[in-house]
């Protein structure tokens, strides 16, 4: 077992690293207000992070990440472009995995640089592989904003686009709408019936709570467009699918995506951008022809990136979590930005996990 | 030392209880005052009957203070992570049936799958910039079946009694809660989803599998079981 100081002694030596990349050292309150995690990551967040009461402050959260207070700190008084690092605790419930850490340190470098985001992904990515690479990990490298892209360029109704929006991240529920808006799941016989009803709201019971007439009539009146909608056809259900499936080496995977994107024009500039990356990550000696990308990484487990995404596994060590994890999240800037908005990327190293790597290959 | 079977202090719960045991031979009853908390066990030697209420069982049953525990199978799963590695339900007391459920407005005629909750809670949130609330005790049953089932911006608050009444006090836009017959929901105007429940529960009889046995505890156990008529294997000791 690892003790703490070693850990400690770990992390400030991977954050000098990060010094030396030119970041600027920064520290966050471990307690947050819960009210900003809550509206980003939903109620599920309460599963995964403490949250504690205070007489005056309300709900705060023991930090479950670093992320959203370097942000925050950032749009509020943040000179550009900005290079920050930290290392520090973070916390996590583990409700269903118990034998997890709650409690584990994080040493984190983000990039705040409008100039060129591809080239800022590709200096994020490249410094980790640097500094991991004694280490032998396997990467592994995604896009979000690509299967964006070609959930906007559906040919459906925006409604529908929205719908499937808001569920990238839920990879079953994304499909069960997929399946609901193709025709291929039976109609709910309470949804036919409302559907078919004169007046629906006729005969119902008294209207009590926040959500109005107004709103339910909104809802109806929705749905009767959505069942006068054509369903998806197959062949842009195949074009998702065939997005989804694409997990191979980035080179092979730009040549599939570009194929793809002859019959989904939507992701045509996308790609182009994960072109721009593969060459800003070649010209950083990365091995382009060897790192794996899947277009499906990240989906369900990072909330806020929506472009590149990476992580970094100890191959021949499945059970240990991933050492290392990053991404790109210019819609997060926005979000907590107040109006202003910056491209952003970053990532995380967790020194427990590379020492435990160490100890082991020791043994 | 005795072993312990803890029930539940008062109420329906208790009698129904004292009652499935007499069925069996066993005789429970409280000991002293109306207002004291003890109780006795005739028929079989060796058992102590502690009287808690049937929140507490599941810790206590998880802790090991008890050996032999009635109470809720919700109350068990909510309390309780990892409730299987803890406890083993020992046999089903055919009363105390409800189910954990999440009813909406009657008036929402637009709302009756999670599929509905899910799209009303979207527009809910984009209408009100806050996220729709569900109103519940049961936090963790209902997260976890609200994550599977897809349904997002909602939020829970939390509600220890009257839950039923949130909608109508605009503390809530839904609720989810214990309901057996749903005549509570109706009279407050609410209808329940037309999905399968959160939970099916009723009483259980739970084995802990965290309490000290000591030698003299497996006679005692043993005869317990064959009045109880069960199998054999339950009386392997762990």
């Amino acid at each position: 077992m690892t003790g703490i100081a070693t850990i400690r002694a770990e992390a400030a030596r991977l954050r000098a690293r990060f010094e030396a990349a030119g970041a600027q050292p920064v520290d966050c309150a471990i307690l947050q207000p819960a009210e900003t995690l809550l509206d980003l990551y939903g109620e599920d967040i309460r599963a995964r992070a403490y949250v504690t009461q205070d007489p005056s402050r309300g709900e705060q959260m023991l930090r479950p990440d670093f992320t959203v207070p370097v942000v925050q700190m950032h749009m509020a008084e943040g000179a550009e472009p900005a290079r920050y690092t930290y290392a520090g605790e973070v916390f996590r419930r583990q409700e269903d995995h118990p034998e997890r850490a709650s409690e584990y340190l994080q040493v984190g470098f983000e990039v705040f640089d409008r100039a060129d985001p591809q080239a800022a992904d590709a200096e994020v990515f490249a410094l980790f592989e640097q500094v991991l690479k004694p280490h032998g990990l396997r990467a592994a490298t995604g896009d979000i904003g690509i299967l964006t892209a070609a959930v906007q360029g559906l040919k459906t109704s925006e409604r529908r686009r929205a719908a499937l929006m808001r569920h990238i991240w839920r990879p079953r529920r994304f499909r069960q709408l997929v399946d609901r808006f193709a025709g291929r799941s039976p109609v709910p016989a309470t949804r036919a019936a409302l559907l078919e009803a004169a007046d629906p709201l006729a005969g119902a019971a008294p209207m009590i709570g926040r959500r109005s007439a107004e709103e339910i009539g909104e809802r109806i009146a929705a749905l009767r467009e959505d069942a006068a909608e054509p369903p998806l056809a197959e062949g842009q259900v195949a074009l998702i699918d065939a997005v989804l499936a694409v997990r191979e080496t980035c080179a092979f995977a730009l040549d599939h995506l570009r194929d793809i994107a002859v019959d989904l024009p939507a992701i045509h500039d996308a790609v182009e951008r994960f072109a721009l990356r593969c060459e800003a990550l070649y010209q950083r000696g990365v091995d382009i022809h060897a790192l794996d990308f899947e277009a499906s990484y990240g989906r369900t487990s990072m909330e806020y990136y929506d472009g590149f995404v990476f992580g970094f596994y100890a191959a021949t060590q499945p059970d240990l979590p991933p050492v290392a994890t990053g991404g790109r999240y210019d819609a997060l800037t926005r979000q907590l930005g107040q109006g202003a908005s910056i491209p952003a990327v970053g990532g995380v190293i967790r020194p427990d996990i590379l020492l435990r790597l160490t100890e082991r290959t020791a043994a | 030392m005795s072993v312990k079977l803890g029930v539940p202090s008062k109420g329906r719960l208790m009698e129904k209880t004292f009652d499935w045991f007499a069925d069996r031979g066993l005789i429970l009853s409280r000991t002293g005052s109306e207002r004291e908390y003890a109780g006795a066990v005739e028929g079989i030697e060796g058992i102590d009957l502690v009287l808690l209420s049937a929140g507490e069982i599941p810790r206590e049953l998880a802790s090991g203070r008890i050996h032999l525990g009635v109470t809720g199978t919700d109350l068990v799963q909510e309390t309780l992570v990892q409730w299987d590695q803890k406890v083993e339900p020992l046999a089903e007391l055919g009363f105390g049936f409800a189910d954990l459920v999440v009813a909406v407005p009657g008036a929402w005629v637009d709302v009756d799958t999670l599929d509905d909750l899910d799209a009303a809670a979207a527009a809910f949130r984009a209408r009100h910039g806050v996220r729709l609330r569900i109103a519940t005790k049961y936090h963790r049953l209902v997260r976890e079946y609200l994550r599977r089932g897809g349904v997002a911006d909602y939020r829970l608050v939390d509600s220890q009694g009257a839950t039923e009444g949130t909608v109508k006090n605009l503390t809530a836009e839904a609720i989810a809660d214990i309901t057996s017959t749903g005549e509570t929901l109706r009279a407050n105007h609410l209808k329940i989803l037309s999905e399968e429940p959160v939970l099916r529960s009723q009483a259980t009889l739970y084995r802990s599998r965290r309490a000290v046995r000591e030698p003299e505890h497996q006679a005692v156990l043993s005869a317990l079981y064959d009045r109880l008529g069960f199998e054999v294997r339950n009386r392997v000791t762990v």
